[in-house]
């Protein structure tokens, strides 16, 4: 016998006795190892690639999710409002044509408001282009009405149309249809890339999980081996390389979609620190208060499932077409592959 | 009333009584009856029945090699390097399917034995691998409880036992060492350990002394030799006269192919 052996086979393998009934663990003795090791240098090469592509992913979800806000609300914008051009003429009372296409406006069904772009704010509004100290009487200039209307039940502009050209001599009715169909043109345009560039990186990030999760499990293949030969079912392999895999695929999706969680509250942060700046204000015109909806947030925690999902059922679909393909061998001796 | 429960429930008993159309069914069922019991006692865990492999498209491995490992029977299995032993063994371990011929392992037909079905047949055999195969990552302790913590059973209703078998093969102080640290010698009774740890039916050894010196050697096959005491068949692959020349025991030579088997 080896040395510090007995010299009779122990209860426990006697067929007369199974087992001691004895329920208290044995000091000394560590928690039971995983029957999958844990993180190896492969395992951690995992969760560092779904990190990254989790935040890329993340990333382009709340790129899309920005543009898409920002173009509902240029939209929005500049649809709710029309404008009234009055041209002067030769003995022509401005004025009293302001108050009377104010007034008809005004009283139109679906308008909410009509408001007249006074002397000063004209004068404001054409001093990029012509200059200070401008003389105004002694230019041509068209005056203004703006008219805001209501964006849930919008008036019939051509009826508002006919109406003020009807009445005010050298009255123009502009409702910005041309504007607002080229922006929804440009919004929807920006919004479909935004989702192509989604769906590719959607795309990179569920090749990425496979390939990444098939890679860190093939330094497992002896440990499937062994577990089943020694009698564990498919489905017991399997639940023990899934739940170790999805555990890498959630904390890596956990660390991808929480930086890009920080990036998003860091850009809205700096946008609303630097609205009064050039910069800002440029970065305002163009996304509004530079804000991150809830949609964003919903994605980043849908990646972050996706993610986990993935990998549970990589690590699945890999475990079993192992135990497949074992079988396979064990039916055709003479395969090589 | 066990053997005669096993006779009623074998599809292979109603079907030898519905062939023997020409005797009345109480004689036929009686004659079947009267077979199944007699198989059953005669206790033949594996039976080969001129069985051939061949790898691919290359000449045949074995070559009609029909034997039967008989329930509590100890057998050496032996011949030159390369003869086909480890190939034999993975075909009683059913990692294997022969290309022809039939094997029956605890009265099933492999050839009809579901995929399902096998990891319950493989806990009734305890194997020792040539190259071990303990996992690294587990202490010595955690890699002999493995077969019982993949049949699901609780570490408290095991580790008296594991304990109790790891101090029974030597190891009783080293409990907690990984594998990577340990000499061949305590591996190979590693995986002995945990071949035996859910008294298997029987136990199939590939090289078990083959990492190990003569003294070591010599303690492994008395555990063998007690553990077939106790009821265990046990089917040694070996190459090492010496060690066979200790033990009269049955011995199975391949050669060429082909088994000769001296009793």
């Amino acid at each position: 016998m080896p040395k510090g052996a007995g010299s009779r086979l122990p209860r426990s393998v006697g067929p007369w006795k199974k087992g001691t009934g004895e329920k208290s663990r044995v000091p000394g003795l560590r928690t039971l190892a995983p029957i999958v090791p844990n993180a190896n240098a492969a395992s951690q090469a995992l969760i560092l690639v779904i990190a990254i592509m989790s935040f890329l992913a993340c990333l382009a979800v709340g790129a899309v999710s920005l543009v898409n806000k920002s173009a509902e609300t240029w939209q929005s914008q500049i649809a709710r409002e029309a404008t009234i051009q009055i041209r002067p003429g030769d003995d022509f009372d401005m004025d009293a044509a302001l108050e009377k296409a104010r007034s008809l406006a005004a009283g139109f069904p679906g308008v909410r408001g009509a408001r007249i772009i006074g002397r000063d704010e004209t004068v404001a509004l054409l001093e990029p282009w012509l200059g200070s100290g401008l003389g105004f009487d002694e230019l041509p200039v068209p005056r203004l009405v703006v008219v805001t209307v209501d964006e849930a039940a919008p008036p019939e502009f051509s009826a508002l149309r006919d109406t003020i050209i009807g009445s005010v001599p050298n009255a123009s009715l502009d409702d910005h249809r041309a504007w607002v169909d080229r922006l929804v043109s440009m919004a929807r345009t920006t919004t479909v890339i935004g989702v192509c560039i989604l769906v590719l990186v959607l795309t990179a990030l569920v090749l990425t999980v496979i390939f990444a999760t098939r890679g860190a499990m093939s330094g497992s293949q002896h440990v499937i081996e062994v577990l089943h030969f020694v009698g564990a079912r498919s489905g017991f392999i399997a639940r023990q390389f899934q739940t170790r895999f999805l555990l890498s695929g959630i904390w890596g999706g956990l660390i991808g979609g929480g930086a890009a969680t920080v990036v998003f509250l860091l850009v809205s942060w700096w946008a609303a620190r630097n609205i009064i700046t050039p910069e800002g204000e440029q970065a305002s015109a163009f996304f509004g208060d530079f804000a991150i909806g809830a949609g964003a947030y919903a994605g980043v925690f849908a990646v972050i499932v996706l993610v986990g999902f993935l990998t549970a059922l990589t690590t699945r679909i890999t475990v079993l077409r192992t135990l497949r393909d074992i079988d396979d061998r064990r039916a055709d001796p003479g395969r090589l592959d | 009333m066990i053997e005669m429960y096993a006779a009623l429930v074998n599809r292979r008993f109603w079907k030898a009584v519905a062939d023997a159309g020409s005797v009345p069914f109480a004689g036929r069922l009686l004659y079947s009856f009267a077979i199944a019991v007699l198989a059953n006692r005669t206790g033949r865990l594996i039976k080969f029945e001129n069985v051939g492999l061949r790898y691919g498209m290359g000449p045949e491995v074995l070559r009609d090699v029909s034997f039967h490992i008989p329930k509590q029977s100890f057998q050496f299995l032996t011949g030159p390097s390369g003869a086909g032993k480890t190939t034999l063994l993975r075909l009683l371990f059913m990692s294997l399917r022969p290309t022809r011929g039939l094997i029956t392992i605890f009265n099933k037909d492999m050839a009809m034995i579901e995929p399902a079905e096998l990891p319950l047949l493989r806990r009734r055999i305890g194997v020792v691998f040539q190259d071990f195969r303990l996992l690294d990552h587990m202490t010595i302790y955690e890699n002999v409880g493995l077969p019982l913590r993949v049949r699901g059973k609780e570490e408290s209703s095991y580790q008296h036992d594991v304990l109790e078998l790891l101090k029974w093969v030597g190891l009783g102080e080293r409990i907690h060492a990984l594998p990577p640290v340990l000499s061949g010698g305590e591996k190979q009774r590693v995986a002995i350990a945990r071949a035996l740890i859910d008294q298997p039916e029987i136990l199939l050894a590939d090289e078990p002394t083959g990492n190990v010196d003569t003294p070591m050697a010599q303690r492994l096959l008395r555990l063998f030799l007690e553990l077939n005491r106790l009821g265990t068949a046990v089917v040694i692959a070996t190459h090492d006269l010496g060690l066979m020349d200790q033990v009269d025991a049955r011995r199975m030579i391949l050669s060429n192919g082909q088994l000769e088997i001296y009793e």
